[in-house]
């Protein structure tokens, strides 16, 4: 008895001078630049391979659900541009498609095409950002330089047209809070010849690159059943060959008009998913183009003509006893939404956001689902990044596309 | 062998730096000498806010508090009273813009064009309590201010 001891005790002491490598865990954000945003990621790792990937996500959480509970609509909609900072009028359009549906309204047709307008702005604004800071997680600093000076191209049409250049607080329910300002769709337009221009050398410095395609090729694979079982949507969804985009099942605001081609990936692995959102930029310049040239033709208001709703003019309210009644009705109490419910679900740059509205009558929504694709995409994370370098973990959040804005809402 | 031949010579590389010596060398430059140069601002910007006068120096804003009723984030707060000849004033308006998220639903619902989000961006302050503007704060504003303000409300009236 006393000499197996002995012999296992000399085992022991055997083992302990060996280095002995097992699974670690690593601790990867909230505070890191690669982590998009305030992500904290456990890591187990078996050297440099990751085997279990654990998002622990909440940082950024303000309630927002809640706090739309307490607001009357017009007060709710400034915190939809909050939710995905990168897009923010793609956010606003889904609350108010959602407002609009149990209000029974429709938009008048130059609004809808307003709000085609800066949406497709909105997405090449997301997708620009996405991929410069994609590509620089990967290693590639030269496309984030040129990529924030075009996106504060678009942001200058926001702040025109608006006068912010990212919390917008423009779609309203019912249409856009104001008209155009003159001169605003020729410089538009201008800007829609000028950034192909741009795309092409972003494209010429990345889609052969060598580094940047050993870095994504065959990284974060998902294949066509995983990315539906996962609840993927918007790019990541197309990226595995799922050609599925709202704007074409199941159009809003007249997207039926326009005139543009879904891209689609084969492979579902990161470069697909980047070489989807480049194409998709181009067919979002193709969609502002059509919107341009359909704006020039519509004329006539962008909101509703309904005082019920949509405030009256400031004109109208200085002069008309009327108006200026229904200005104050609107400013204090806000308007009743009939009982019922609604989910409208919108293409935004990043995948389905969607909307679940209850409304019981009262000026004040129930209940506020907000339904953030980046949530969807997250929790697959795990999956993508199973056997995957530390390294390629960056690389998937990266073409993930997430923003913490709307994942903790 | 073609593709040979570009992994050998490094093509896409040698294209990615001639593009980036374009930029360099012959594109205009973009940046801007911020403190020195600004950038052009519309005018529907919503920067800080500020309480207008009338042109005889009459205060506008009548207390009807639908500001205060709108903000969605309750930064406002207005206390009325009757001044000494008897009309209808504010008595005290804070904004407190550490609260403010600058939707710009104020000015919309102002029914005298008293509250306005102005086109100054650069109010930033070491404290946070220099950030609760009381009355005579937004009031100081609206004098300073009142030239562009009342310039950005006229070319933006045909849209409102």
């Amino acid at each position: 008895m006393a000499d197996v001891i002995s012999k296992s005790h000399c085992e022991n002491l055997e083992m302990a001078n060996e280095t002995q490598i097992r699974p670690f865990t690593m601790n990867f954000g909230p505070q890191h630049p690669a982590a998009h945003g305030v992500l904290r990621l456990v890591l187990e790792m078996e050297g440099e391979i990751v085997e279990r990937a654990d998002p622990h996500i909440g940082l950024l959480h303000r309630g927002t659900e809640k706090l739309i509970e307490h607001k009357t609509y017009t007060q709710a909609l400034p915190y939809f541009d909050r939710l995905d900072y990168v897009a923010p009028m793609n956010q606003e359009h889904a609350f108010a498609l959602a407002v609009e549906k149990l209000l029974r309204i429709s938009v008048p047709k130059r609004g809808q095409y307003v709000r085609v307008l800066f949406c497709e702005i909105g997405r090449i604004l997301n997708h620009i950002l996405n991929i410069t800071t994609f590509a620089l997680d990967v290693g590639a600093i030269t496309p984030a330089l040129w990529g924030f000076e075009e996106r504060e191209k678009g942001m200058e049409f926001y702040e025109r047209v608006c006068g912010a250049r990212l919390h917008a607080n423009y779609f309203r329910p019912g249409g856009v809070s104001q008209d155009l300002p003159e001169g605003l769709l020729e410089d538009i337009e201008q800007w829609c010849k000028d950034l192909p221009a741009f795309l092409k050398d972003l494209d010429n410095l990345l889609t052969a690159n060598r580094v940047f395609k050993q870095r994504t090729v065959d990284v974060g694979v998902v294949s066509r059943e995983e990315a539906l079982d996962w609840g993927f949507s918007g790019p990541m969804l197309r990226g595995s060959g799922i050609a599925w985009d709202l704007r074409k099942s199941q159009p809003y605001d007249s997207y039926e008009e326009f005139d543009f081609d879904v891209p689609v990936g084969k492979t579902g692995d990161c470069y697909a998913r980047y070489l989807i959102r480049m194409e998709e930029m181009n067919q979002s310049i193709s969609i502002m183009e059509q919107a341009i040239e359909k704006l020039r033709k519509t004329d006539g208001p962008v909101m509703v003509n309904d005082y019920k709703v949509a405030p009256p003019p400031r004109g109208e309210m200085k002069s008309s006893m009327e108006a200026l009644i229904h200005h104050f009705k609107l400013f204090t109490e806000g308007y009743h939404v009939p009982a019922g419910e609604a989910y409208v679900p919108v293409e935004a740059p990043k995948g389905e956001f969607g909307v679940y509205l209850v409304a019981d009558g009262t000026n004040r929504p129930y209940r506020c689902h907000i339904r953030a694709p980046g949530f969807a995409h997250l929790q697959a994370f795990d999956y993508m990044s199973k056997g995957h370098q530390l390294a390629d973990a960056v690389a998937i959040i990266g073409s993930l596309d997430i923003v913490f804005g709307e994942i903790d809402r | 062998m073609q593709n040979l031949f570009r992994s050998f010579l490094l093509t896409e590389i040698v294209k990615g730096f001639l593009l980036t010596l374009k930029y360099i060398f012959f594109m205009p430059k973009v940046t801007i000498n911020y403190p020195y140069e600004k950038g052009p601002i519309s005018p529907r910007f919503r920067g800080e806010h500020a309480l207008r006068r009338y042109p005889n120096g009459e205060e506008r804003c009548i207390a009807c508090k639908l500001c205060e009723a709108i903000c969605p984030a309750l930064a406002i707060t207005i206390e009325a009273e009757p001044r000494e000849d008897g009309s209808r004033r504010t008595s005290r308006y804070d904004i407190d813009m550490t609260k403010c998220i600058y939707c710009g639903l104020c000015q919309e619902a102002c029914p005298v064009d008293a509250i306005v989000e102005g086109p100054n961006f650069e109010f930033a302050t070491e404290t946070r309590e220099e950030l609760f503007y009381n009355k005579e704060k937004l009031l100081d504003n609206g004098d300073r201010w009142e030239a562009q303000i009342a310039a950005n409300i006229a070319a933006d009236a045909p849209y409102r």
